[in-house]
């Protein structure tokens, strides 16, 4: 089994091999079961330290990343800055090398900003972890997905997962794309055209990261990646169908005109979800704008997973703390 | 006082001479062509410029160098520092300083800040409009008066149409070129990176090519309009390079300029979100830097400017969104120039002159430079066109750090820099 991420940081899924993912996937599923125990706590982790520095207001991925370092006896601490570092006067790299200088072994970054994990990883002592930049990626949370999708559909390959939304400003579209692509699935995109730029189709193109070797099977579609014209295209016959979260603050910018035009053209209700496979599953990075991009009885019926993938988030963080901090991929116990 | 610069191999092509020639300066001006084997006066001190070529002076068209205001990122002195290092004799300073040069006493001002500094010549461009803010105009015929060679509201460009016909209209009157930095900002506004495959990819937020060649094309229809003189500063797009091209070819009165960083690097170089690959407009990808090279190529682009924007490291240690945009240049350009240009057979030495010198000389109107026929200003730029070397940021004589060549290895140099007669830089 080759090392976990270069360099340990996790940075996106798009610099990991198939054999990454596969690799934090399993040692994630290995650590799961600690959250069921009546003591939840291993000792993996005594001794280090791990700052979450959030730039960008969270609850849901602190409190996860938060509860992973202290399930594995790390000692974790919180920095949230309110607003960029801009408005203290002090740069970025500054703020970096003065929490390196406390020589935690982890640092947890989200950023609104794009890349912000790259450049502290250039100066930075302690392993970078991304915990969202922008809108470049959100590894953990494509991880977490890929572990509920792993969990109810067994393999990743050869499934149809359609993504629906705001992909053009969305971090989670894109680790999802690199990650279910480099497992073989097949990814469909769909969303108002402002959103969802037809450039999007060559997203892959370029990338040569893609090595289906590894998961052992043949894909013949050369597109893994495909642009559809309307909702309905993407969720036909799709095996995952994603929701993204309309980001209502990007309002004012004017991507589409009302929020009420949005869930009627756009929206997942159990008309549009009847189109994908009967045994189809729902998910949503969260949190939900009910009643916009997802309809309450879709978010709420037995297809929906989304608190299974806050569950996830856990364990993924888990081992995502623990292989960044020099620990070993762990193969599934149970098997 | 006689300096000799002695058995060089001369190229201007203002003069249409491309020969082994020996260059006579007396009191500042070119006095007399010594050809092989033609005696050489008594008493001339002696630049032995055999296995070099000599150029009349480069002059960048395009370059900032924040005096007044913002003198931490650069002054006049030391940005005329980085000039002559990098072979150029003149530069043109753009308006967007604190206060803006929307006056004659800031065009006079940095004027004589070059003077005090003694090193390069400096040209400075002045505002359309009133702290370049696109509402009233400035007034462009006292800036001329005062030493003004064009007029710009570099990055913040005109965004009204019918503004931009008046300036060209009322500027025609005073004969000074209008220079437009195109970028249609209701197209690129909260952009930090060409847009593209590579945005997408990067989660940053794209700056579309169309918002250059929207803009371009309605600065070539007002051009023709107006009957004035619209120079598009650093083309970086195909459909802007094309717009010129037609133009040119319909008889209109514009010229451009391409900046090095244009021709030498793609929208790939922003992968690792280094804040020294951000500038505006912004490194486009493989099919405009294509249609830059072929208009280097045949004549469509008319000069290479830096467009040198020096921004303190602390700036630019910020998040790539927040950071300003922005690289410096003047060092980097002739050594860019050979590696990518002379070196690779995209053009001759002939056409680097032009481009680097004589051109810049015609556009803006400057009298006895960009030639060294006899009587000419003795601007001379002399160049190794073999000679390696590596760039570093550590090394530069600017204030500044902001290159993304820093480390990269070169073929071809200044090795000396003539300013009105005076070495001002050797290698």
């Amino acid at each position: 089994m080759e090392k976990p991420f270069r360099r340990r940081d996790l940075l996106g899924i798009r610099e990991l091999s198939a054999a990454e993912v596969i690799g934090i996937l399993d040692t994630a599923e290995n650590f799961s079961e600690i959250s069921n125990r009546e003591v939840k706590k291993v000792p993996a982790l005594r001794g280090k330290t791990v700052i979450n520095l959030f730039f960008e207001a969270s609850t849901r991925t602190r409190t996860s990343f938060e509860l992973a370092a202290k399930r594995l006896s790390a000692d974790a601490v919180n920095i949230s800055v309110s607003s960029s570092s801009v408005s203290k006067g002090e740069t970025l790299i500054d703020t970096a090398m003065n929490l390196d200088a406390m020589a935690p072994d982890c640092i947890v970054v989200r950023h609104s900003s794009a890349g912000v994990p790259h450049q502290l990883a250039k100066v930075s002592r302690a392993a970078i972890v991304n915990a969202g930049d922008g809108a470049n990626e959100h590894p953990t949370q494509a991880l977490l997905d890929a572990m509920t999708i792993r969990e109810h559909k067994k393999q990743i390959e050869g499934l149809e997962v359609a993504i629906i939304g705001d992909i053009l400003h969305s971090r989670v579209a894109r680790s999802n794309i690199h990650l279910l692509t480099k497992l073989g699935a097949r990814v469909r995109v769909a969303g108002p055209g402002t959103l969802v730029p037809a450039d999007f189709q060559h997203l892959l193109d370029s990338e040569t990261s893609i090595d289906r070797d590894n998961i052992g099977s043949n894909i013949h579609d050369p597109r893994p990646l495909a642009v559809c014209p309307s909702v309905e295209d993407a969720i036909s016959g799709a095996d995952v169908v994603m929701i993204l979260r309309i980001q209502r603050e990007r309002q004012d910018s004017a991507y589409f005109p009302t929020l009420r035009e949005y869930s009627i053209h756009y929206g997942l209700t159990n008309e549009r979800l009847d189109l994908a496979k009967k045994d189809a599953i729902v998910l949503h990075p969260g949190p939900m704008n009910r009643g916009i991009e997802i309809a309450s009885e879709v978010a709420d019926s037995s297809r929906s997973l989304i608190l299974d993938q806050v569950k996830y988030g856990v364990a993924v963080r888990m081992a995502v703390l623990y292989l960044a901090t020099g620990g070993t991929v762990q193969q599934p116990g149970r098997e | 006082m006689k300096l000799l610069i002695a058995n060089g191999h001369l190229i201007d092509p203002a003069a249409q001479e491309n020969t082994g020639m020996s260059v006579l300066v007396e009191d500042g001006k070119v006095t007399a062509w010594i050809r092989p084997g033609e005696s050489v006066p008594e008493g001339c001190e002696v630049f032995d410029a055999s296995g070099l070529l000599v150029a009349p002076g480069f002059i960048d068209m395009h370059v900032h160098l924040r005096e007044p205001g913002q003198e931490h990122k650069e002054t006049i002195a030391s940005g005329c520092a980085a000039a002559v290092a990098g072979g150029w004799t003149s530069v043109c300073p753009m308006p967007n300083t604190n206060p803006v040069n929307d006056n004659a006493a800031i065009t006079r001002y940095m004027i004589e800040q070059a003077e005090r500094a003694g090193l390069a010549s400096v040209f400075p461009i002045g505002a359309i409009t009133k702290s370049s803010d696109g509402s009233e105009l400035a007034e462009m015929g006292e800036m001329k008066a005062a030493g003004a060679v064009a007029v710009s509201d570099d990055g913040r460009p005109v965004p009204n149409a019918g503004m931009m016909r008046r300036a060209m209209q009322y500027a025609r009157d005073f004969d000074l070129p209008v220079i437009d930095h195109c970028e249609d900002k209701s197209l690129s506004s909260g952009g930090v990176m060409h847009e593209g495959k590579i945005s997408l990819l990067l989660g940053l937020k794209g700056m579309p090519a169309l918002a250059e060649d929207i803009d371009a094309i309605r600065d070539i229809i007002l051009a023709k309009d107006t009957g004035a003189h619209i120079h598009i500063a650093h083309v970086s797009t195909k459909g802007a390079v094309e717009a010129v091209r037609r133009a040119k070819n319909e008889g209109i009165n514009v010229t451009c300029e391409v900046a090095p960083h244009h021709f030498t690097l793609t929208d790939k170089a922003v992968e690792g979100y280094d804040t020294n690959t951000k500038m505006a407009p912004p490194l486009r990808s493989d099919e405009h830097l294509e249609a830059v090279i072929e208009g280097l190529k045949d004549g469509t682009i008319d000069a290479i400017a830096t467009d040198h924007a020096p921004h303190h490291a602390d700036e630019k240690a910020l998040e790539y969104d927040r950071a300003p945009f922005g690289i410096t240049g003047l060092e980097t350009a002739i050594g860019l120039a050979f590696n990518e240009l002379v070196h690779k057979g995209i053009i001759g030495l002939v056409r680097l002159v032009e481009l680097c010198s004589a051109n810049p000389a015609r556009i803006f109107k400057l009298a006895g430079r960009g030639t060294l026929a006899p009587g000419s200003v003795a601007d001379v730029t002399i160049i190794d066109p073999d000679l390696k070397w590596i760039y570093r940021n550590s090394e530069s004589r600017s204030k500044s750090r902001n290159s993304p060549y820093d480390g990269w290895e070169f073929a071809g140099a200044a090795v000396a820099t003539i300013v009105g007669g005076r070495i001002v830089y050797r290698r």
